[in-house]
């Protein structure tokens, strides 16, 4: 097949796939409109959308702000992906593909672009939800933030990956799945507000996908709200923590590619 | 004209031997049928033939081509059914057509596809809903989508209520009569004897008979039964003096004779010397089944 055929090959199955997600109400609730819903429902509450002696001053809606993308980000790359993937080997739609001239890859890249499409739409949402009714600013450092984003999503994408390409069965990728969701939450302030951390565990979560910090510093432009949980500013994000995020996505990346099982 | 062409092909898998040694070649416009017990090595079989599996011993060719070396091309041309495959829960069954035609160069006309399968009025169904009989269909659907010149089809009737088997059976004799090549892998007797134009029982790895349906009866048909219900109780030495019987068996009030040559005769001769009628009087004839049991020493649906 020619380049310019797979490209129209996998324009169509990605076509395919996203009307799929979208008849996924579980996937579209969560991953994409309830990290806002969430923070608006916690800025319903006075004290966590005005500014906070805690915070030096800043508010919690806005350290938070960056934790509600966490967690669509978990449900997409940590949920979705596993369970979807793993399904499509279990009831051999993979092996069926393999029959048609399409290589299965297709499938798989499509679902990426898909899960990409729904944490970007859920990005926005959240970003314009937040500006609009919380009066949060938008990302002061809006390429930083693309580029954390980015890097983050595509760390957490590798794991899902890599778990469904591991586990045996679609249960067992679901359980696999939970751990690693269970970890990135907690790490990136979902169930436990991160400023509620010993700070050894703050530092973790900085590195931990797909880093929460990274996401803050970029979107805040208060130094008071970027440093609420300890040494990061406002501004460009480290690098550091953006390299071992990338790093983490090629390593995961390249795992997932090289164990994958078709059947 | 042979269009594919198996030699000598091996394949294990660990150190289990799924194929030993199985040859054998399918004529354009047959449906050839691959019939054994499961796990006899029938699907690695066929997985071969489509290029799913790299055999490690032995030659496949199809079309003409290596089904691993010039897989794109063959996959052009060969349209396979795959058993215990499924689709995506909400895909309807005109997205699945829809999509599945748009990877081939000369794709069938799917609309025209779900008329003659019976499926036009499910086109905007999703999988989920279909019955097990419209899921088979849209999977034989998939097969043909891309006008193929090889249909394999495994297991193509397992699972489905006796009146979807037959409109299934019916379904595949109207896809060969329209010009397709059809290797059919079942483990269903009726299901071989009614369609398949040659049939290679396997087992165990190895090809026990190759021959038509009847051919493969005859070559087990050397025996014979007669079944019938005697008026008066019957001495069995009378029969067993028959040289045309080799044993007497008793079933409840049923007697039953088994013999070579003409036994009906020699058996209902005997009677009436005694003036005994034999009530329900049957002879059975050789299926299918007993020749499968006398080739290979087993039964077929048996594990």
């Amino acid at each position: 097949m020619s380049t310019l055929q797979n490209m129209s090959t996998l324009q169509k199955v990605t076509l395919v796939e996203g009307k799929l997600f979208l008849r996924e109400p579980m996937s579209v609730i969560f991953g994409v409109f309830f990290p806002t819903a969430l923070l608006l429902g916690l800025g319903a509450i006075p004290a966590l959308r005005e500014p906070s002696e805690e915070f030096d001053g800043a508010r919690f809606v806005e350290v938070w702000a960056p934790t509600a993308l966490v967690l669509g980000i978990g449900i997409l790359g940590l949920q979705h992906i596993p369970n979807v993937v793993s399904s499509y080997r279990e009831n051999r739609i993979l092996r069926r593909i393999s029959t048609t001239p399409v290589h299965p890859a297709t499938l798989l890249v499509a679902q990426l672009i898909v899960a990409l499409a729904a944490a970007v739409a859920a990005a926005v949402l959240l970003i314009v939800a937040a500006w609009l009714v919380l009066d949060v600013p938008l990302p002061q450092e809006p390429l930083w933030f693309t580029v954390a984003f980015l890097v983050g999503f595509a760390a957490v994408l590798a794991i899902g990956m890599l778990i469904a390409a591991v586990a045996p069965n679609t249960r067992l990728a679901n359980g696999l799945a939970m751990v690693a969701y269970m970890v990135a939450m907690f790490a990136g302030g979902v169930f436990l507000p991160r400023f509620l951390l010993p700070d050894a565990l703050v530092r973790i979560g900085d590195y931990t996908p797909p880093g929460v910090q990274a996401l803050l510093d970029a979107w805040s432009g208060d130094e008071a709200v970027a440093s609420a949980v300890g040494v990061s500013s406002a501004g460009p994000p480290e690098l550091l923590q953006l390299g071992i995020m990338a790093l983490i996505a090629v390593v995961a990346g390249w795992a997932a590619a090289r164990l994958f099982r078709w059947e | 004209m042979a269009i594919i062409e198996v030699t000598n092909l091996h394949k294990r898998y660990g150190d289990t031997v799924a194929v030993d040694d199985v040859s054998f070649s399918v004529d354009e416009g047959e449906i050839f049928g691959i019939l054994g017990p499961n796990g006899a090595g029938k699907t690695t079989t066929v997985e071969c033939v489509e290029g799913l599996r790299v055999p490690d011993r032995g030659t496949v060719t199809v079309l003409g081509h290596d089904p691993i070396q010039d897989r794109g091309e063959l996959r052009q041309q060969v349209g396979a059914q795959l058993q215990e495959s499924r689709l995506q829960d909400k895909l309807t069954v005109a997205e699945a057509l829809d999509l599945y035609s748009s990877f081939y160069r000369q794709p069938a006309d799917w609309n025209r596809l779900l008329e003659v399968l019976g499926l036009a009025d499910k086109r905007n169904t999703q999988y989920r809903k279909l019955s097990g009989g419209q899921k088979q269909r849209l999977s034989i659907a998939l097969a043909l989508v891309g006008n193929p010149k090889i249909a394999v089809l495994d297991e193509l009737t397992t699972g489905l209520d006796p009146q979807a088997r037959r409109d299934t059976w019916d379904l595949i004799e109207q896809v060969r009569n329209s010009g397709v090549t059809i290797v059919l892998v079942t483990h269903f007797m009726d299901e071989a004897e009614r369609l398949c134009d040659r049939l290679a029982l396997i087992d165990s790895g190895r090809i026990a008979a190759l021959d038509t349906p009847a051919g493969l009866v005859s070559r087990a048909a050397q025996e014979q039964r007669v079944r019938f219900r005697p008026s008066a109780p019957l001495d069995d030495d009378l029969l067993t003096g028959l040289p045309e019987v080799t044993a007497v068996q008793h079933s409840g009030q049923q007697t039953i004779v088994t013999g070579t040559g003409n036994l009906l005769h020699a058996v209902t001769s005997v009677l009436a010397r005694n003036q005994i009628v034999a009530a329900d009087l049957r002879v059975e004839q050789t299926t299918l089944d007993d020749a499968f049991i006398a080739l290979t020493g087993r039964r077929l649906d048996t594990e």
